[in-house]
């Protein structure tokens, strides 16, 4: 530990403590003082200086659909063809696995095949499960999709699978090529960064409606909305996998003689290809937190399962519809790990005397099986679709439950509330309201300064100035305080239980089977019990991005203390540390740097999910992307949706730089 | 929702053509009438009988998911086709806007009306006794009062896309109430739900034709009645200084079309515009479906085989 690292240490508290009071009473005094002064610019962005890039935008859209032209066809014309493209696929999965083979349009239309039975969709999956690693993994991802049958999910799931099975590879293909040429040219890659940040950070629904536009209704603009989002995190594994891929495999490949091509596709791809997998795994995770969104525009599916029962206020049945989200998520995410761990497959030589149903047991077997269910199925409809009589359904349960703790518990429930807003949640939206607008972009300047130097100082001012110039600066604010406070509860909870969950192998195996649930369960289907027993308000809103937010704290928590160097945890102890001076003195800080990285995620969640919780009536920018969304006012739904990025883009560089600093002052790195 | 797969239809056009021989050959053009389904049980019942008594009539019909408001870019340039419900009270702007471009076509009223109003649980008239009239609310308002709000009542608004000048009304009526926002009506509902089985205060936006008025038992607040001048014109009704002192406007759902269709399937046309099904009839099928739990596609086809003279009509026409 050095030390100007330390007198930095010393100087930088006082300051940001000084900063904090003069903010305080500015933030307590700036409606009396902006009366005294007669200058309401001071609490207020003068509506005159406002940019006027809501009408530019909408327009420019308006110019894009209606009249935008290369010559021989129109922009929409083009964007149909990539409609058509992503469609036809589209049509022929979700023909194989449930709406059969059909010819002909609308009601005229008659089958010529049937599906592939829900029998023959498990078998399919049994077979990937153990090819990719063993009988345990097929159980398990048979025993996932059986789970979709019993409680008969089976259509709506199946019809989600379609868009995953063609939004994976088509994000997958996109994202890698992206990566690869970021990877190539380094002028392509600064200027593709900004860019991944954005389809990161803006909220789907503000591009929702010109994605309605340009590639129409149904299911297809669901698919490019969810190929959008899901694809960012596959380019970035893409570019530092094929950085990460050591020298003397390189030089091996130069030494041979290979191509450029040859270098890239034989070489360095197929290297590279465990990391690659990771990315993978993403963009299923992400295409699967698309899905109830994409049902809002027409994909249909689980999404909308659980959406219309919300409606009806069937709990259970939003929960079972929720569930299976989250087993098709395990399902498919434990096949590509599997798949990722895989040994790098041996060509066999003696192959070539056995017959073909020999060399391919399995694809034999599901091919019979395919068959023969789908002949079955034309006299016995169970072994087509599986029977309605015999699903299960948990739904009263539910119901019941819910019931019994809101009759019983909600005066307890309401204390909590009313505490927690007196003496959290109110003040601290007090005070960022009150913070005069041009104060804010100081501080926000400073602080990128101070940590990042006068470029950092730039593009923070630069953003927090676009967000008062669009008149969204009280909104922003209020993002910035649900956002703030939920991200606090998240830490305090979330932080202990990754210590907890690094410390202790049982605990572990708990915790990170809740968080994972967490994650891919829609938050909708949490919501609405949330709102029956709190009430529509900020309190509810809070609690659901904290459930969603809660899964980074604790990961990068316990990641952060399982990859300190033990030689300084033994260090610790020799000097005879009790286990409670080993946390604090040596475990936590050294993890520092990991936990930052684990909080600036947190946030990035927290932000996501704002618009989510609009849908239950909180006003911060959230709602005005979401307003935009229902008026299809596409230049409204960018302008928010930006806000919502250039916030993320600051708290995260602001953090990244804080932690590039931490790391620095614990000698981890030079 | 079965959709057409090009690839496969090229491949076998021979097989096309003796699948295809339309059921009945009244049809003007056998390409898919596409009717926009949207999230709320009504509008399904409404666009599936449309769309069941057209196949009737030998139309090739589509069903396709849209959002409510988006719909219309698509119903402009003729990418959808039919919309069945367009409530007077929230899709009206949409609407004329929509009906200005002369892209699409009103083809008139429904025959359900479209309630929105303040509603409360019948269990408040005992805490409330002077309900349903809007007065007796300022004397109880501390009944309707939650942590946050009191002393003023709380009053939980619709989300804000609705519309509906509740802010407004509060302060021109000089109401001690806070309106309190829901951002969808899921969470609008979900309340009253929770409210309803606590016998707990709540006072809300409710709307009818919606399975909540038929599920809990309560009533609507009686405002001074809704009038044009009352909304435009300050010096009408209670309040002399201020507008919206009256109630919501009760108005009529419309449905609406691409003006294409009227060329393209001129029997079609007429249909839809005949279809006319009332408040009670279609509160009664939500309730089937939302409450007793029915398939959606069982109402519909119980209620196609139970009004056989009526929709016959609407084709012949």
């Amino acid at each position: 530990m050095s030390r100007p690292g330390e007198r930095n240490l010393w100087k930088g508290p006082a300051l940001w403590w000084a900063l904090f009071a003069v903010t305080w009473v500015l933030s307590s005094y700036s409606r009396d003082l902006s009366k005294a002064l007669e200058a309401r610019w001071i609490v207020k962005y003068p509506a005159g200086w406002r940019l006027p890039l809501k009408r530019d935008i909408s327009d420019a859209m308006k110019w894009l659909v209606e009249d935008a032209s290369f010559g021989l066809f129109s922009f929409k014309d083009f964007t149909r063809g990539i409609a058509w493209v992503i469609e036809v696929p589209y049509d022929f999965v979700r023909a194989a696995v449930i709406d059969g083979f059909v010819v002909g349009v609308g009601s005229e239309a008659s089958q010529i095949a049937p599906s592939l039975s829900w029998i023959a969709v498990i078998a399919v999956v049994v077979a990937i499960g153990h090819t990719a690693k063993s009988w345990s993994l097929a159980a398990l991802v048979g025993g996932c999709f059986l789970y979709l049958a019993i409680f008969g999910q089976w259509d709506s799931a199946m019809v989600t699978l379609a868009s995953v099975l063609i939004s994976v590879p088509i994000g997958v293909a996109g994202g890698l090529l992206l990566g690869i040429g970021a990877y190539r040219w380094p002028a392509f890659d600064k200027i593709l960064r900004p860019i991944l940040d954005l389809m990161q950070t803006v909220p789907v629904f503000a591009y929702l409606v010109p994605i309605l536009f340009l590639f129409g209704f149904g299911p297809v603009a669901a698919l490019v909305a969810t190929i959008i989002y899901a694809m960012p995190p596959m380019v970035r594994v893409t570019t530092l996998a094929l950085r990460g891929v050591p020298t003397e495999i390189r030089e091996f490949g130069t030494m041979v003689g290979c191509t450029r091509r040859q270098m890239m596709w034989k070489v360095l791809v197929p290297s590279a290809a465990p990391g690659l997998m990771v990315g993978v795994n993403q963009v299923i995770m992400l295409s699967l937190n698309m899905v109830i969104i994409a049902s809002m525009i027409g994909a249909g599916g689980l999404g909308f399962e659980v959406l219309s029962s919300l409606r009806r206020l069937d709990i259970g049945a939003g929960l079972e519809a929720g569930i299976a989200i989250v087993v098709m998520a395990i399902a498919l995410d434990r096949l590509s790990q599997a798949f990722a761990a895989r040994p790098a497959k041996v060509h066999s030589e003696d192959a070539g005397g056995e017959s073909l149903v020999k060399r391919h047991p399995w694809t034999s077997s599901v091919l019979a099986v395919a068959v023969v269910t789908g002949l079955a199925g034309l006299v016995l409809p169970a072994f087509q679709s599986y029977p309605a009589s015999l699903t299960l359904t948990t739904g009263p349960f539910w119901a019941d439950l819910v019931e019994f703790i809101n009759v019983n518990f909600f005066d307890q429930f309401e204390a909590v509330k009313t505490f927690m807003l007196t003496w959290l949640l109110l003040p601290v939206k007090r005070f960022l309201l009150g913070i005069p607008w041009p104060w804010g972009i100081a501080i926000v300047t400073l602080a990128g300064w101070k940590f990042g130097g006068w470029r950092l100082a730039l593009l923070a001012g630069g953003l927090a100035l676009f967000i008062a110039a669009n008149g969204l600066w009280a909104k922003a604010m209020i993002t910035l305080y649900l956002c703030g406070v939920s991200v606090l509860l998240a830490s305090i909870i979330g932080i202990p239980l990754g210590v907890l969950a690094a410390e202790n192998a049982r605990a572990n195996k708990v915790i990170s089977a809740v968080i994972d649930t967490l994650q891919t369960l829609p938050s909708f289907v949490y919501l609405i019990p949330v709102v029956m027993l709190f009430r529509v308000g900020d309190f509810s809103a809070m609690i659901a991005v904290v459930l969603y937010a809660l899964a980074p704290a604790v990961r990068y928590a316990a990641h952060g203390i399982r990859s300190i160097e033990p030689q300084l945890i033994e260090a610790g102890i020799v000097a005879g540390c009790t286990r409670w001076q080993l946390l604090r003195k040596i475990k936590l800080p050294l993890a520092l740097p990991e936990i930052l990285l684990g909080l600036n995620q947190t946030i990035m969640l927290a932000l996501s999910m704002l618009v989510i919780t609009a849908l239950v009536g909180t006003r911060d920018l959230g709602q005005e992307v979401y307003i935009a969304l229902t008026k299809a006012d596409s230049g409204r739904g960018i302008i928010a949706g930006l806000s919502v990025a250039a916030i993320a883009i600051i708290v995260d560089r602001i953090l990244a730089a804080s932690a590039r600093n931490a790391r620095a002052r614990l000698g981890l790195e030079a | 929702m079965k959709r057409g797969l090009s690839l496969i239809a090229a491949l076998s056009a021979a097989t096309y053509l003796s699948a295809a021989v339309p059921a009945a050959t009244a049809a003007e053009n056998q390409d898919p009438i596409k009717l926009t389904l949207h999230d709320w049980t009504g509008q399904l019942l409404t666009t599936k009988i449309m769309g069941e008594v057209l196949k009737k009539g030998g139309y090739n019909v589509e069903y396709v998911q849209a959002d409510y408001i988006a719909q219309f870019a698509g119903l402009k340039t003729g990418d959808l086709h039919v919309a069945m419900e367009i409530w007077e009270t929230t899709g009206r702007e949409a609407m004329d806007e929509a009906v200005a471009t002369g892209s699409v076509e009103n083809l008139g009223e429904t025959g359900m009306q479209a309630i929105e109003e303040w509603w409360y649980p019948s269990y408040m008239k005992e805490v409330c006794p002077g309900l349903p009239d809007w007065k007796a609310l300022n004397d109880c308002a501390e009944e309707f009062a939650s942590p946050e709000t009191a002393p003023k009542g709380r009053y939980l608004g619709g989300p804000v896309t609705w519309g509906g000048f509740d802010d407004e009304r509060v302060e021109a009526l000089e109401m001690d109430f806070e309106v309190v926002h829901a951002g969808t009506d899921a969470a609008l509902f979900a309340e009253l739900e929770s409210a309803y089985q606590r016998k707990a205060p709540v006072l809300l936006w409710v709307y009818a034709p919606h399975w909540a008025p038929v599920k809990y038992d309560g009533e609507w607040v009686e405002f001074p009645a809704f009038s044009a001048e009352c909304y435009s014109d300050p010096s009408v009704g209670e309040n002399p200084d201020l507008a919206y002192d009256c109630g919501k406007p009760r108005g009529p759902i419309w449905k609406v079309s691409w003006s294409g269709v009227k060329d393209k399937w001129p029997g079609a046309h007429k249909a839809i515009k005949a279809f006319h099904i009332e408040n009670d009839e279609m509160g009664a099928m939500v309730t089937k479906v939302d409450l007793d739990g029915k398939d959606l596609d069982g109402v519909v086809a119980e209620w196609v085989a139970a009004n056989e003279k009526r929709w016959s009509g609407w084709i012949s026409k």
